[in-house]
């Protein structure tokens, strides 16, 4: 497996390379000579109209914009010990080209240290009405120093579920997948119920991060959402976290739990 | 410019020591304060200040982008034929521009920056002058970047050069807009991030519990899986509601109660403007009806009402005339219906009418999707391979519906659905990122009010009782179609024609100079909208011969597959557009090119004096009986078609 290592990070690199030149979408130059209109070239000069026209253009449907998300901001209180989660991710970019930049991480406020930390840099790239095809590296900061390629689907499924799935490609060679899937049940104009499920699994045994082969891991979880505003909604919520497999087994054998059911404070935030 | 960041904040309290009508030109001011709904003058020179400045609107300080101080703008009130001059002087530290609506100007003197000048740039002072053969009710506005939206509008009235076919004894203008103390930099960003954004009317889980007790849970399980299904929402009508707008007649929003006066028994007439960004309205006045007189500029014959719909960026002048002696409300219902702005009309100054409950919120249908309900799986409605194109109404077996299913789709209790009769060609437009939905089944839906209005009790308004006062003056024949289609992507908040950005056209619409074109219209998104052409009125194809209304905006309803004549007399390049300000910010906006051609133009002229010279030697027959014929298919004497593609986006 770890021969493909060096040619999927190229990939995914070249991808960024090539999805440079789309952020920079401030040039008001025009790419070409062809002017699609140009009868008022001669009343008002040339320049004067090319420099406009080129401003029109861009600002009806060129511009770029930008955005934060905090998807999850939680405190989530298990059994054994009480952890704080961010998921959140921030994008710029148009319509076709994103730069996306995701970050998921978990700190155990029992070891008062991260057990989990990631940041993914992504060219997101729409392909469809309600998919996006992502490409890009994640890097682990917690618990080793891993990067990966990745190569990844977001969008929105049939009756509306949020689907946000990725394969990671370690630099030690290992093959894994993720998979998060979110609905959103309308209560009222602004109570929502979200259920949510991740799936994780591995193509190999990992047994540095205690990954068997298979599925290895998930999450299975209920909010109780309020929209203060659109862009801020505090929740509550309760998940099942647990493991699967070998993965299950390993975690028995080293007398490690295999699930549990947390209780959940958090808040959704955007601007 | 766009720096959202740029929040528009309170003006320092300044604005706030003002009331509502401290700060507003004399037609805009209420009866309480001195406004008695007397003509003004007209005028031939005109200098316009545009500045940022604090303004105060329902009761709350802002900041907005406008002209000479005021929200609204002051009104330009001039004479048909007058060559008028209007010196715009750009105050503000960034470009400016002002594009005078439904006027026939010479195109370089339109105002749009980038197609037909360069813009105002800050601190400059640029002179529009020109004489226009038309009179009636218009409006002007920027037509750079967000300024519409912060205030950058204000109405603009011709006074005829000679009779006014309408006679009244006070007259009023109504300019209608939607204020938000978001910045519009900011709104567009929200919409990009999240499109339901200022959505706070979706179904909800009692509206489901509400549903299945009329309708049954399997039949609303259904009907909530078709919509989930697609992943779009029956409820997406307005993507900027009155969760952040307020609603505004003449800057007065309801608890500001701009009011007019009238004596009973006086007839008056109302200029009507939606001046919106994003609002489309119904207008009523509950228990007085209105009659219609023109529309977009343009007289038409007269047509009572009691309520109508009304795109962002057209004109409707009516007449009221009050015989009570009592207060009457002037509503303006956002199409959603998340606000309305309410007015008063009473024989005193300053009287006060009771505002209207809000109605229930209206659900969109299949049928504003332009979906064959048989490509939906509903097999079980009987009618799988439904084709409304060629559907005999009165042979259809409607018992062999399923009934609670139809009740369903409020629609359908409607007049009957008709699908529009030409085939929708456009082969090359595809599924894509920016294109969620082909439209399968257009409708013929210039007879029908609007969305919202299909149940109401009472006479509205649709376009197919709008009938010119004057004859077209040009009975021609189109030569060859032009069919363009309304495209999006709500969830990605994309908007375009024929699935192109305007950022991304090769080329822009052409019309020959001289030519008759028919531009058909073919809506593929779930929602109303206001297109606009610039430089050119249009004869909109509805079954009134000679009489057509010809106008400058036309709504173009959900699935609606609609057309209009052109005559390209105006050489030059002209915008065209969806008039809701964030569709065009997001790419749904061409430019018509009409390009110079003497010989196409004596072609024309000599087709003209010869149709003149027929019609006068058989007097009532021959091209002025057209009326009927091209009520859904182009006029027999019609070439066949070309289907012309427009652009270079092939």
């Amino acid at each position: 497996m770890r021969y493909v290592r060096s040619t999927l990070s190229a990939v995914a690199l070249g991808s960024l390379a090539v999805a440079a030149p789309a952020f920079a979408q401030h040039d008001h130059s025009s790419s070409d000579d062809t002017k699609p209109w140009s009868q008022a070239d001669e009343i008002w000069g040339e320049d004067a109209m090319a420099e406009s026209r080129a401003a029109v253009l861009h600002h009806h449907g060129r511009h770029p914009t930008d955005a934060i998300e905090i998807h999850r901001f939680e405190f989530q209180s298990g059994e054994d010990e009480d952890v704080l989660l961010l998921d959140g991710d921030l994008w710029y970019g148009g319509d076709m080209n994103r730069l996306v930049v995701k970050t998921e991480a978990e700190f155990s406020l029992d070891h008062d240290a991260f057990e989990e930390a990631e940041v993914q840099a992504l060219w997101s790239r729409a392909i469809s009405p309600y998919w996006d095809f992502q490409t890009g590296l994640r890097y682990d900061f917690e618990p080793e120093g891993l990067t990966h390629a990745v190569l990844g689907f977001e969008g929105m499924a049939p009756y509306r579920f949020d689907v946000d799935g990725a394969f990671f490609l370690s630099d030690e060679g290992d093959l894994t997948a993720d998979v998060e899937i979110e609905y959103e049940l309308i209560l009222t104009p602004r109570w929502h119920i979200l259920p949510r499920a991740e799936l994780g699994w591995s193509a190999q045994e990992i047994a540095e991060l205690g990954k068997g082969e298979g599925f290895t891991s998930g999450q299975f979880g209920v909010r109780l959402a309020f929209d203060v505003v659109r862009e801020f909604a505090p929740y509550v919520g309760v998940e099942w976290q647990g493991s699967f497999g070998e993965t299950e087994d390993m975690l028995s054998a080293a007398g490690e739990t295999t699930d549990q059911t947390v209780f959940i404070i958090g808040f959704h935030a955007w601007y | 410019m766009y720096n959202r960041r740029k929040v528009l904040g309170l003006g320092a309290g300044t604005a706030l020591s003002f009331g509502a009508s401290g700060l507003l030109p004399a037609w805009a001011q209420t009866s309480a304060h001195g406004n008695m709904g007397h003509r003004h003058a007209p005028q031939t020179e005109f200098d316009l200040h545009v500045s940022e400045f604090p303004v105060s609107i329902d009761g709350k300080g802002g900041r907005a982008v406008g002209v000479n101080g005021t929200v609204p703008a002051p009104l330009i009130r001039f004479r048909e034929g007058d060559e008028v001059t209007l010196r715009v002087h750009n105050m503000l530290d960034e470009d400016t521009s002002i594009h005078w609506h439904g006027l026939l100007v010479p195109f370089h003197m339109d105002g749009v920056p980038g197609v037909s000048f360069p813009g105002i740039k800050a601190g400059e002072t640029f002179s529009y002058k020109f004489a226009v053969p038309q009179n009636g009710t218009y409006w002007y506005h920027s037509h750079s970047g967000l300024q519409e939206q912060i205030g950058h509008y204000g109405p603009l009235v011709i006074d005829p050069a000679h009779h006014d076919p309408v006679a009244y004894d006070r007259e009023y203008v109504m300019v209608l807009s939607d204020w938000s103390f978001e910045s519009p930099e900011r709104i567009y960003q929200k919409l990009k991030t999240v499109s339901h954004t200022y959505n706070f009317q979706e179904r909800t889980l009692p509206d489901f519990l509400e549903d299945a007790n009329a309708h049954g849970l399997s039949q609303t399980l259904s009907d909530r899986a078709m919509w989930g299904n697609m992943r779009m929402s029956p409820r997406d009508i307005s993507d900027v509601t009155g969760s952040t707008y307020h609603f505004l007649i003449n800057g007065h929003s309801t608890a500001d109660n701009w009011n007019g006066v009238f004596t009973p028994g006086e007839r008056v007439r109302l200029r009507i403007i939606n001046a919106s960004a994003m609002s489309i309205f119904n207008i009523r006045i509950p228990g007085l009806p209105m009659t219609v007189v023109q529309a977009d500029g343009l007289h038409v014959q007269p047509v009572e009402v009691d309520e109508f719909q009304m795109g962002v960026a057209e004109t409707y002048d009516v007449i009221i005339a009050p015989k009570d002696e009592r207060a009457y409300a002037f509503v303006a219902e956002s199409i959603d219906r998340s606000g309305q702005a309410v007015a008063t009309f009473g024989p005193r100054p300053g009287m006060r009418a009771e505002a209207p409950e809000m109605r229930e919120v209206p659900t969109l249908t299949m049928r504003d999707m332009g979906m064959n309900h048989g490509a939906m799986g509903h097999s079980d409605m009987g009618h799988g391979s439904m084709d409304h194109g060629s559907m005999d109404h009165s042979t259809m077996d409607h018992g062999a519906m399923n009934h609670d299913m139809m009740d369903h789709f409020q629609h359908m209790e409607m007049p009957e659905p008709e699908a529009a009769d030409w085939p929708v060609e456009r082969p090359h437009l595809e599924r894509g990122p920016g294109v969620v939905n082909i439209n399968t089944m257009p409708l013929y839906r210039l007879n029908e009010p609007g969305l919202g209005l299909e149940n109401v009790p009472h006479r509205t308004l649709n376009y197919e009782m709008l009938r010119s006062l004057e004859p077209i003056p040009d009975m021609r024949a189109p030569n060859r179609e032009v069919e363009i289609h309304l495209t999006s992507n709500m969830e990605r908040y994309m908007w375009s024609f024929d699935g192109v950005r305007f950022a991304d056209i090769k080329s822009a619409i052409q019309f020959r100079e001289g030519e008759r074109v028919r531009v058909t219209l073919v809506n593929n998104t779930m929602m109303t909208h206001p297109i606009h052409l610039h430089g050119m009125y249009f004869d909109l194809v509805n079954g009134g011969g000679a009489n057509r209304p010809r106008k400058h905006t036309v709504n173009v309803k959900p699935a609606e597959k609609l057309s209009f004549d052109v005559s390209a007399d105006h050489v030059g390049d002209w915008a065209f557009h969806c008039h809701l300000l964030y569709h065009m910010m997001a790419g749904m906006m061409q430019v018509v090119s009409v390009m110079p051609d003497s010989a196409g133009a004596r072609r024309r002229d000599e087709q003209l004096r010869h149709m003149q010279h027929q019609s006068m030697d058989h007097s009532g027959h021959g091209e002025m009986d057209h009326s009927g014929h091209d009520m859904h298919t182009p006029e027999p004497e019609t070439p066949p078609m070309q289907h012309d593609g427009h652009g270079g986006h092939h």
